[in-house]
């Protein structure tokens, strides 16, 4: 055997090694894999190929909302309950990364570190990092080893500001978006994308002066929304919270069961590996994903990507083409 | 009533002021200023030169008026410190209550006129030294104290019925006074002939300090109790000391710490006038806790502007009648924050400064600061230099020999009126929101001084403001300062103590007098009597605040950066 | 391929409440391209090392100004060995006396800040010392 082989061989054993360790549950491996997704570290992808198989049992709940409505309050009352009905729960939360210098500070753990020391949950805090259609990736991967640790249920924590934040709950069963009151016209202004991927909706902080103006508002714009009015389909439950005070959260959670038996009714079944909707867009987001890292890293590393820039400068070729003649050979299709 | 200046006078002056601006500016075009912008710690900008204009509406009356009479902008008592100088009341806790005991008979000895007292960590936050969340905490910033024994040995030997003690303690406060009242009655001294002041001042925790315990509405309850009580059965004790110290330590500016200061003050008063109570049965009890900070002028007009500020808020908001509900009557503590471990020496100037403007600024008591606080514990000797540094004022300096001598100041009068604006602009927020306890619900002073003290420590890494020693003038070599240790042993001593305590004593009592308090918890009576009771059948302070937690739930940090 | 973001925890062990340095420093972490996991007040040795774990960091900066860093720092350092994750760097920052420094280096701080430390200081030192694992 060959010195290339023996080191493929060596580093599919290693592989092995990590998989076994995060189906086993081992908490650092896990943690450092998670890291090397984020990192976009190439020899995951092999765990992660090794891993799938052991997905799609866990239930996976995304929890979306301005900065400040108390989401992880809310997920920290979750995690009490849920653990209360010995279910084990790992949390994914997502803080986004400061655009000016890159780094970010992660502070959504905090409200959720009673629960540190117990060993039925895994709390992982990422940033958006804003890197090129990574994140929605990037947490699906994360999702899916917790999935394999045996995780009963996945909380993805997210600030529903971009359209990553939006195609991350796309991977989730149930969706909860989380508003307080007296936002007012901002309820106008959360973005149309979040309404309608919202399959519960909680106004949180609900003691505060206009909690009923803003229960008025959220009804109106879901019943604008005519999709959902059809005969048969999931129509969002409006609950009212105060998770500080643990107010509202077994009728949360009920409603989540809810639409879990919901969706357990219209598509026969909860395991997502199984539902060609869902696999259909994962495998949109991982061919989208996949072709540009390959194409760009290629294309960049080579200089070619630089050099047309140049040429455009230099008036010699227009951008359309110059495209053309750099992605075309690379995946194969001929220019003509 | 007429203005201190008249137009005419205004005008003049104007014509002349601007035409001195003008031959000014043109000697500065070849020569300018040492900054490009002058301005106080707070980042408050400082004008070259402040003139009647710069006070045009002054009315001596109306704003300044004389002591002892509203606005007391000058000063609440008559002669102030000609009558009687201001309580040395130095700020002393380490190790064992028998250690403290000793630094507090030195420190009288010295010449300090009233007591003050620091508690260790798992004391502030209402544990026992054998809970496992006190490890390794025993004694280090204070003094330790679990039962009613060791709040007998702190004060053995010491004429509390003549002097008045000052016990920083917030989340269980009622439970450490209890323990002075219990230990007070076991000497034959009633509550009438006690005097003193518990911090008790919840809301600034939940802002600045964060020493918590419960959540926010039934600490205010706890608070509102003590109150009621002190009221009643003690009345020369001071239940509440609305504090704004920590507040500027945790990184505000001079008008946030006055704003949310007195911002706590009027939460504080609305729940007691919830609670039934009339506003000048307790009012004149209220008493404050504020910093003296670097800026020197700065300082003493906020000291000013607090003062006339409460009065207006008592008078015209609350409607009190009794002119001693108007009063704001203070305990100053010169800034921790501003010390540095570079050339601690220094920080005896820094001290005394500071000690300065708060006696300018009218305090009634004051604590100054050791030169190695930012190191430990103060040694005897630092804290008696602290100590001199207050006498030497008082004694040499000339500074008590006339009330509110930097009164008529155009400048400290403008500053005063500045910062009076801009506190009650902050508090007019805070009401928009609700109140305090809303604004701290959402946040917004926790964010608001977060801020302030990010802005503050970028100034000073940028060098746009000095601190000597550390960022200019520094020096490569140290110079060693004997730091105080506090004994290792002392952890496990203690905890045989309250240990031997527990065995001996009537646990059968004990176990009711908890139930008889859980049950007052879950009611509305006042919880001071159970409290007593408990403590006295030595009850451990963890034992009675557990029943707190357990009845109110605890708070947790939000985590504000 | 991106480069390895340094991921570092700022935490406050023990019941001190001085927080003021803590979230300036995690701020200023995060002006300087780290992911900053920031735990908030009253941790035990045993939560910070956890939450460490979990979050798979470089680095701890343990915030202390009440005076019980003699058993909290070096408590952090042994659970970190016992659970293998030695290689995660500990530091201190807050009120040491200096015969405490050298006995905290002893214990396995790699480094302790005292006041008026720079956070540009600060910042270089974390830059120079603690690399991104396997970076």
């Amino acid at each position: 055997m060959g010195e290339r082989e023996r080191e493929t061989e060596g580093r599919l054993k290693l592989v092995s090694r990590v998989v076994e360790k995060v189906i086993s549950g081992d908490v650092r491996t896990v943690a450092r894999l998670i890291r090397d997704i984020d990192d976009g570290i190439p020899e995951v992808r092999q765990a992660l190929k090794e891993l799938y198989s052991h997905t799609g049992r866990a239930f996976v709940i995304g929890i979306t909302g301005a900065p400040g409505v108390g989401k992880s309050t809310l997920v920290d009352q979750m995690l009490s309950r849920l653990r209360s009905r010995n279910k084990t729960v790992g949390v994914l939360a997502v803080d986004p990364t400061s655009p000016f210098s890159g780094g970010a500070i992660l502070g959504d753990r905090i409200r959720m570190q009673r629960h540190s020391m117990d060993e039925g949950v895994f709390i992982r805090s990422s940033a958006t990092r804003g890197h090129f259609g990574g994140l929605t990736q990037s947490t699906r991967s994360a999702i899916d080893v917790l999935d394999a640790m045996g995780k009963d249920y996945i909380i993805v924590e997210t600030v529903g500001v971009g359209q990553d934040e939006i195609d991350i709950v796309k991977s989730a069963h149930t969706t909860v978006i989380v508003v307080i009151p007296g936002m007012g016209d901002d309820i106008q202004a959360i973005k149309a994308g979040i309404l309608e991927i919202g399959d519960i909706f909680v106004i949180n902080k609900a003691d505060r002066e206009g909690a009923d103006k803003t229960l008025t508002d959220l009804r109106l714009m879901i019943e604008m929304d005519q999709k959902r009015y059809e005969e048969g389909k999931w129509k969002p439950p409006i609950l009212m919270a105060e998770a500080v005070f643990d107010k509202g959260i077994p009728e949360i959670l009920e409603e989540i069961e809810n639409h879990g038996k919901y969706l357990m009714k219209s598509t026969g079944s909860l395991n997502f590996r199984k539902e060609k909707t869902k696999v259909r867009e994962e495998l949109k987001e991982m061919v989208k994903s996949r072709l540009i890292q390959a194409v760009f890293y290629q294309l960049t590393e080579s200089g070619e990507f630089e050099r047309a820039v140049e040429s455009i400068i230099e008036g010699k070729v227009d951008p359309y083409t110059a495209s053309d003649n750099l992605v075309l050979p690379a995946v194969g299709i001929s220019n003509s | 009533m007429s203005l201190t200046y008249n137009q005419k006078i205004l005008d003049e002056i104007r014509e002349e002021y601007e035409s001195w601006q003008e031959k000014v500016t043109q000697a500065f075009e070849s020569k300018s200023e040492r900054l490009d912008r002058f301005s106080t710690v707070s980042d408050r900008e400082i004008k070259r030169l402040y003139t009647p204009l710069d006070i045009k509406e002054h009315n001596f009356i109306r704003d300044l008026g004389f002591p002892v009479q509203y606005p007391f902008t000058r000063g609440i008592q008559p002669s102030m410190y000609r009558g009687r100088l201001w309580t040395m009341r130095m700020f002393a806790g380490l190790g064992s209550a028998k250690d403290t005991n000793r630094r507090f008979h030195l420190l009288v000895k010295e010449g300090q006129t009233g007591l003050s007292t620091a508690f260790d960590m798992p004391t502030l936050m209402g544990y026992d030294t054998d809970s496992p969340k006190a490890r390794g905490e025993c004694g280090k910033c204070g003094v330790a104290i679990d039962t009613l024994k060791d709040m007998e040995d702190l004060f053995d030997g010491l004429p509390i019925d003549k002097i008045t003690t000052s016990m920083t303690i917030n989340p269980p406060a009622s439970v450490i006074w209890g323990m002075y009242i219990a230990m007070a009655e076991k000497r034959g001294i009633k509550g009438r002939f006690i005097g003193g002041t518990i911090q008790n001042d919840m809301l600034k925790e939940f802002i600045a300090q964060k020493t918590f315990m419960c959540p926010p509405k039934p600490s205010l309850r706890l608070i509102t109790d003590t109150v009621e009580f002190g009221t009643r059965e003690i009345p020369r004790w001071n239940t509440i000391s609305i504090s704004g110290y920590h507040i500027r330590e945790a990184g505000s500016t001079a008008v946030q710490e006055l704003a949310f200061t007195l911002a706590d003050g009027i939460a504080y008063t609305q729940a007691a006038i919830d609670r039934g109570l009339d506003v000048d049965d307790f009012a004149p009890r209220f008493s404050f806790f504020f910093n003296s900070h670097l800026d020197f002028l700065e300082e003493i007009a906020k000291f000013r502007a607090a003062r006339r500020m409460w009065a207006k808020i008592m008078k015209e908001r609350f409607l009190a009648k009794d002119s001693r509900s108007w009063w704001l009557r203070f305990h100053t503590q010169t800034a921790g924050c501003s010390l540095t471990a570079q050339q601690p020496y220094n920080n005896i100037v820094r001290t005394a400064l500071q000690a300065l403007a708060a006696i300018f600024g009218g305090t009634q008591s004051l604590h100054t600061n050791s030169l190695d606080e930012v190191l430990s514990i103060p040694t005897e000797e630092a804290a008696t230099i602290a100590l001199r540094t207050q006498q030497i004022i008082a004694e040499e300096s000339g500074a008590a020999n006339t009330i509110d001598p930097l009164g008529g100041s155009y400048f400290i009068e403008s500053l005063t009126n500045q910062l009076e604006e801009e506190a009650f602009e902050i508090i007019q927020k805070i009401d928009e929101m609700g109140g305090m306890l809303n604004a701290i619900e959402r946040n917004y002073p926790q964010q608001e001084i977060a801020d302030a003290a990010y802005h503050y420590q970028r100034q000073i890494e940028e060098n746009r403001k000095t601190v000597v020693g550390v960022n200019r003038y520094v020096t490569e070599e140290t110079v060693p300062v004997e730091v105080l240790q506090v004994d290792e042993e002392l952890e496990r001593m203690q905890i045989e103590k309250t240990s031997r305590i527990k065995n001996g004593r009537d646990n059968k009592k004990v176990k009711e007098c908890l139930e008889r308090l859980g049950e007052v918890c879950v009611g509305n009576q006042n919880t001071m009597e159970p409290i007593i009771d408990a403590v006295k059948a030595y009850a451990t302070l963890q034992e009675v605040c557990d029943v707190f937690r357990s009845t109110f739930g605890e708070y947790r940090d939000p985590g504000i950066y | 391929m991106q480069k390895r973001k340094l991921r570092v925890m700022v935490a406050k062990p023990g019941l001190d409440g001085h927080d003021r340095g803590a979230r300036i420093i995690a701020r200023a972490f995060r002006d300087a391209g780290f992911e900053v996991v920031y735990t908030g007040l009253h941790q035990t040795p045993e939560e910070i090392v956890q939450a460490a774990i979990q979050e798979d960091v470089d680095m701890i900066g343990l915030s202390s100004l009440a005076g019980a860093h003699m058993y909290l720092f070096p408590r952090v350092a042994e659970l970190l060995n016992k659970s293998g994750a030695e290689d995660i760097v500990v530091c201190g920052g807050g009120i040491f006396p200096d015969e405490d420094i050298s006995r905290l280096k002893e214990a396995g701080i790699k480094e302790v800040f005292s006041p008026g430390s720079s956070l540009e200081t600060i910042v270089k030192w974390v830059k120079e010392n603690v690399k991104p694992r396997g970076g």
